[in-house]
């Protein structure tokens, strides 16, 4: 079996073994329900920022509408359950090709713009899709969807997370990331080496629009009830920060954000007063000094040590 | 000898400049040929308009007998034609592996299916791409620095990456944009004799750009010179070099009084 297989497998045991421990930890009582409640919400984040950063950081789109995908998944997913009976999967694959097909069609025009102005664009699709919700009577208006069932649990969110870091680590990797990456870094320099920049502006987006959507779908049936308050562009804006404070380019760097943002937010939540002003601190002191991110453009498993260890499980 | 490339009263209009007007050439399978003038002339922008970055406002350009205006520049890398750039234009951030494997990207066959789920042709094809760029890299001797961050290569080696990502997209007509700018003697005479050896090598029809009339001297078969975008010469080396036309652009006109 080659290198690269092997070091899929390492990955994909140690983080079976994680979920075994996390999920050991919890059925013995060492992790209560609201910490409970936090590892789904980690799952959930982790899925957004490593989907943003396909946008943002791989692609170099600055996208600031990721929560009004993330609204769609959602809420197609929960009219997949409660009005049709689907199962969650069903739900969840029916949100990411509803999020996906809308990213594709807001892609095509929007992906034409650059830097500052994409940002806007998307910043005000984000908007529109959450103000069409709105006034959507069907699906519950301002008011919310009320009554979803309650289907999502750890198991589920680890997994699709796990599914998703594996889906979006093995397109960066191959000649089609190289060619996001490409365009990135000098979209010029992509065009004249036979990279279609257009074909695969669009293509980051669907996919990072499809998973945000799926998160979506995890999500609303962890609640009982969403509204379309919990997808304002200050969640995107959530979500981005989760990407630019765990590093651009770097999928170590998503799950790395979500976490600490999550748990920032968590831990801090019996001092609501002080909440926002640490916060901010902390992303001041960041920037400051580490202005790439935690893990800009590097992955945990490219570090000297750990490669190490992993060529050496791999047999390389 | 086959006609590669023919580009028939090609003009160029910017508003009320004509930046190339009713620019003829022709280049046969195997050349090697120059393109000169002075400053301004509109060498880039010819370069431009072959690569598909402008659309020519009138005229005909056609590659391997099939037209190829109105394609986008990717289009006309599929189609064999690769350029380099004035102004450096690297991946700067990637390694200079990646850099080169990028190029690689019009010949990849595996779909996006299977490079997520890594099956079918996905392993053969990506260790065909690395071997592949590590063996361009050895011939521009890159190789050493095969894993650092191309920003960080010295002025004349990101000049050589360039060449070598060019390559990479194997293409039948290579353009150079002024491959010498910047480089000392040593490195330009190094330079000469690497174009001369990749077009053998590699089997290439070279169009370059250069203002070091050495090296233009020196490789070129044909060339053709530039003066506000009107061709005024073309020739063997020895020709252009005592054309009046040519020394009165690049000299002035002698005024007798």
């Amino acid at each position: 079996m080659n290198a690269v297989r092997k070091r899929d497998l390492t990955m994909l045991i140690l983080g079976l073994v994680i979920y075994a421990v996390l999920q050991g930890l919890m059925s013995a009582g060492f992790i209560g329900s609201f910490w409970q409640l936090n590892l789904i919400l980690i799952g959930i984040n982790v899925i957004m920022s490593v989907s943003l950063n396909l946008i943002n950081g791989y692609t170099g789109q600055f996208s600031l509408g990721h929560a009004g995908f993330m609204a769609v998944g959602a809420y197609v997913g929960v009219v997949c359950t409660s009005n049709f009976g689907l199962p969650l999967i069903g739900a969840l694959l029916a949100g990411a090709a509803a999020a996906g097909l809308l990213g594709f069609m807001i892609g095509l025009p929007t992906l034409r713009l650059r830097g500052d102005y994409l940002a806007i664009a998307t910043l005000g699709l984000g908007e529109i899709i959450r103000i069409v919700i709105m006034n959507i009577e069907y699906v519950g208006g301002a008011a919310g969807f009320k009554g979803i069932k309650h289907l999502t649990d750890f198991t589920w969110v680890f997994f699709v997370m796990l599914f998703t870091l594996f889906f979006i680590k093995n397109f960066v990797n191959s000649t089609h990331g190289r060619a996001c990456i490409a365009i990135r870094e000098n979209e010029i320099a992509a065009e004249a080496m036979g990279v279609n920049t257009t074909k695969y502006k669009v293509m980051a987006f669907t996919i990072g629009a499809a998973f945000a959507g799926v998160a979506g779908g995890l999500f609303a049936h962890q609640f009982y009830l969403i509204s379309p308050n919990s997808f304002t562009f200050l969640a995107s804006f959530n979500y981005l920060i989760m990407v630019v404070l765990g590093g651009m380019g770097s999928i170590t760097g998503s799950i790395a954000g979500a976490f600490v943002v999550t748990f920032i937010s968590a831990a801090l939540a019996a001092w609501p007063e002080f909440r926002m002003i640490i916060y901010a601190l902390a992303l001041i002191l960041l920037m400051f000094y580490r202005p790439q991110g935690l893990f800009g453009y590097m992955e945990l498993t490219n570090l000297k040590p750990i490669k190490r260890v992993l060529d050496k499980i791999s047999g390389k | 000898m086959a006609e590669l490339l023919k580009a028939e009263n090609v003009s160029e209009v910017f508003g009320g400049l004509k930046a190339v007007d009713d620019f003829n050439i022709y280049i046969n399978q195997g050349e090697l040929i120059g393109l000169i003038g002075p400053n301004g002339a509109g060498k880039t922008t010819a370069f431009n308009l072959i690569t598909g970055v402008y659309r020519p406002t009138t005229g005909e350009i056609t590659f391997d007998g099939q037209s190829i205006v109105g394609l986008k520049p990717y289009q006309i890398t599929q189609r064999g034609i690769t350029r380099t750039f004035q102004n450096i234009r690297l991946f700067s951030e990637l390694s200079v592996l990646d850099n080169v494997k990028i190029a690689y990207h019009c010949h990849v066959k595996y779909g996006l299916l299977e490079s997520v789920l890594r099956m079918g042709r996905y392993f053969s094809e990506e260790a065909e791409i690395e071997e592949e760029s590590l063996k361009l890299l050895k011939i521009f001797k890159l190789d050493e620095h095969a894993y650092e961050v191309a920003k960080n290569l010295p002025y004349g080696a990101q000049r050589r990456l360039e060449i070598a990502r060019a390559l990479a997209a194997k293409p039948k007509l290579l353009l150079l944009d002024e491959p010498a700018a910047g480089m000392n003697p040593q490195e330009t005479h190094e330079l000469m004799e690497m174009i001369r050896w990749i077009r053998k090598q590699f089997g290439l029809t070279v169009l370059l750009i250069e203002h070091d009339m050495s090296l233009v001297m020196g490789i070129c078969e044909r060339i053709y010179v530039l003066e506000y975008g009107v061709i005024i010469a073309s020739g063997t080396p020895e020709e252009i070099q005592n054309d009046p036309e040519v020394i009165r652009a690049y000299l002035g006109a002698e005024t007798i009084n």
